[in-house]
């Protein structure tokens, strides 16, 4: 499998906090890579560094290199098209306050699409990806805070997808999901790999371990551990990853 | 048997009070167990009950005093001392209220936008303009009529003007939408903002159609509360707008507003009852412009 992105040498501060500490990975095409981790470990900053999220935080100095395809993603690529190629889906539901239909086109417009035909068209297309057209189709004009939780977990999945990205970020996308709404994203990221680069961040080791296909394990600011999924949880290489992942702290 | 037990059922629940409702006594007899509950309860109540008659009272006295006075002559075309007409002051408010608002309200908006969405935290001017807006916020209006009558009047001579009146009252009117326009800004949560940056919008694109449309109910709330203080502003404007009871030609020529109007007619002497029926007018104005205003609010955040 080809590497997607490639992370090289990555250190990130936040002001006088160093956060993430000599970070080297390559996430691989068509994959579903796993970050693993106690709260506070990096593991959810260095996802975001992946499409520039942490330019929003004050304070934020990043040192290294990423690359996305080989092209170097801080120096030689534009935020929004970054952006645009590297999608993400937040921890909490993140609806628009607009109707559903709006909420998905919001990303086409944006990158200049006006037809309704072509919109009406992306729209249907991405609420089939993230498998909910067949529950909204008859209330797309409806408004998008209307839906329940895990709905409107999945129209912000739709609604990524809807810019036809090629990588995308998840960050623990069904923390705040009930068990019912967890197995639908989880169905669903799956399936999705099949067409694009997953990257997701979850506090449930279970989760890692069903769906994922490679996992790194990260621990105050570092990562201790990257594989495979199976062999990290079956024979970690390393004493602190043998006991996270056996319960005995985080 | 089943079948009369199953009928008497439903009207055994109809006749049973449910046990989850207090009734009168039960809930005298808890107060008595905890007297100062009671106290409190009471005085809530009271202040609640104080509050709304204020209001009522004082529409009704409006009301009462003012509709056997309002008749046809009130309506003419224009103001002599004979029909007390309140035809000019009507429109010289709306224009007032239209002009300053066009002017205020652009500026209010870009400034909190700037505050919120452009200014880094900590930054030394946000902390100007913040105590800059509390300032002005606290000025006696009679303030900045003197400060509109000796600059505008006086130094650019606009003499006694609409248009004068309408810069005096757009200064006083800026901080209190720059105020509510920052708050309202500021209860956007972040996560939208975060939503549309990660699907690759720029800056602007954030700004103009996602934060500003979840923010329109907040920002016109500030546009309520200034239009009141333009419509009811005497102080202020007896000094730039002056109080010719005319329709005006111009900008630049002087006109009364209603409540303007209203305040020369009491202060005359003459013209009580007048004054009373236009008030009744200028109370119906305000809801009207109230009205109008939240009924754009929400075909605004609807689109």
């Amino acid at each position: 499998m080809a590497n997607k992105m490639m992370i090289d040498d990555l250190n990130l501060y936040y002001g006088q906090f160093h956060a993430l500490k000599d970070i080297s990975l390559n996430i691989q095409e068509k994959e579903i890579t796993a970050f693993i981790g106690p709260s506070g470990c990096g593991k959810s900053t260095l996802l975001k560094s992946l499409n520039r999220m942490n330019d929003l935080v004050e304070g934020c100095k990043i040192t290294g290199q990423v690359t996305l395809d080989g092209t170097d993603i801080y120096r030689d690529l534009d935020v929004n098209l970054l952006r645009k190629r590297v999608g993400m889906v937040f921890q909490k539901p993140n609806p628009f306050p607009m109707s559903i239909y709006d909420n998905v086109a919001y990303g086409p417009r944006t990158h200049g699409i006006r037809s309704k035909a072509k919109l009406d068209q992306i729209v249907e297309e991405a609420l089939r990806g993230a498998a909910i057209w067949d529950e909204l189709k008859d209330r797309l004009k409806k408004s998008a805070l209307g839906l329940s939780g895990g709905q409107q977990q999945r129209l912000c999945i739709a609604r990524a997808l809807a810019v036809k990205p090629e990588v995308l970020l998840m960050d623990e996308p069904t923390s705040a999901l009930d068990p019912i709404s967890t197995i639908k994203i989880e169905e669903l990221a799956q399936e999705l790999k099949k067409d694009y680069t997953i990257v997701m961040v979850t506090h449930n080791m279970q989760q890692a371990t069903r769906i994922s296909d490679k996992t790194v394990f990260f621990l105050l600011g570092e990562i201790i551990e990257a594989g495979k999924t199976d062999e990290l949880f079956s024979m970690p290489k390393d004493k602190r990853t043998e006991d996270y992942i056996t319960g005995r702290f985080g | 048997m089943e079948n009369i037990q199953q009928a008497a059922k439903p009207s055994a629940m109809m006749n049973e009070a449910p046990m989850n409702h207090l009734t009168l006594s039960d809930r005298l007899k808890s107060y008595k167990r905890t007297p100062g509950s009671f106290l409190v309860m009471l005085l809530v109540v009271l202040s609640a009950v104080a509050t709304i008659a204020a209001l009522v009272f004082l529409i009704l006295y409006i009301l009462v005093n003012g509709i056997p006075y309002i008749n046809a002559d009130l309506f003419s075309w224009t103001y002599t001392s004979e029909n007390c007409s309140v035809i000019p002051a009507a429109i010289n408010t709306v224009i007032m209220a239209g002009i300053s608002l066009l002017l205020a309200v652009p500026v209010g908006i870009g400034s909190a936008i700037y505050l919120v969405e452009y200014a880094k935290k900590g930054n030394k001017l946000v902390k100007v303009i913040r105590v800059t807006a509390e300032t002005l916020t606290g000025i006696p209006s009679i303030v900045y009529g003197l400060f509109g009558m000796l600059f505008f009047v006086t130094a650019l001579k606009w003499k006694f003007s609409i248009l004068a009146g309408a810069f005096t009252l757009a200064i006083m009117i800026l901080p209190v939408i720059l105020r509510t326009t920052e708050e309202a800004l500021l209860s956007v949560p972040d996560s939208y903002r975060e939503g549309s940056f990660g699907l690759g919008a720029g800056k602007l694109r954030t700004i103009f159609k996602i934060v500003l449309p979840a923010a329109v109910p907040g920002i016109l709330s500030g546009v309520i509360l200034a239009t009141g203080r333009i419509v009811g502003e005497t102080a202020a404007l007896i000094y730039t707008a002056g109080t010719v009871a005319k329709i005006p030609n111009s900008a630049f020529s002087s006109g009364r507003t209603l409540a303007v109007h209203m305040y020369l007619l009491a202060n005359e002497g003459l013209h009580v009852n007048q004054a009373y029926a236009t008030a009744v007018i200028l109370l119906i104005l305000v809801i009207g412009i109230n009205a109008l205003s939240s009924f754009i609010a929400k075909k605004i955040s609807k689109a």
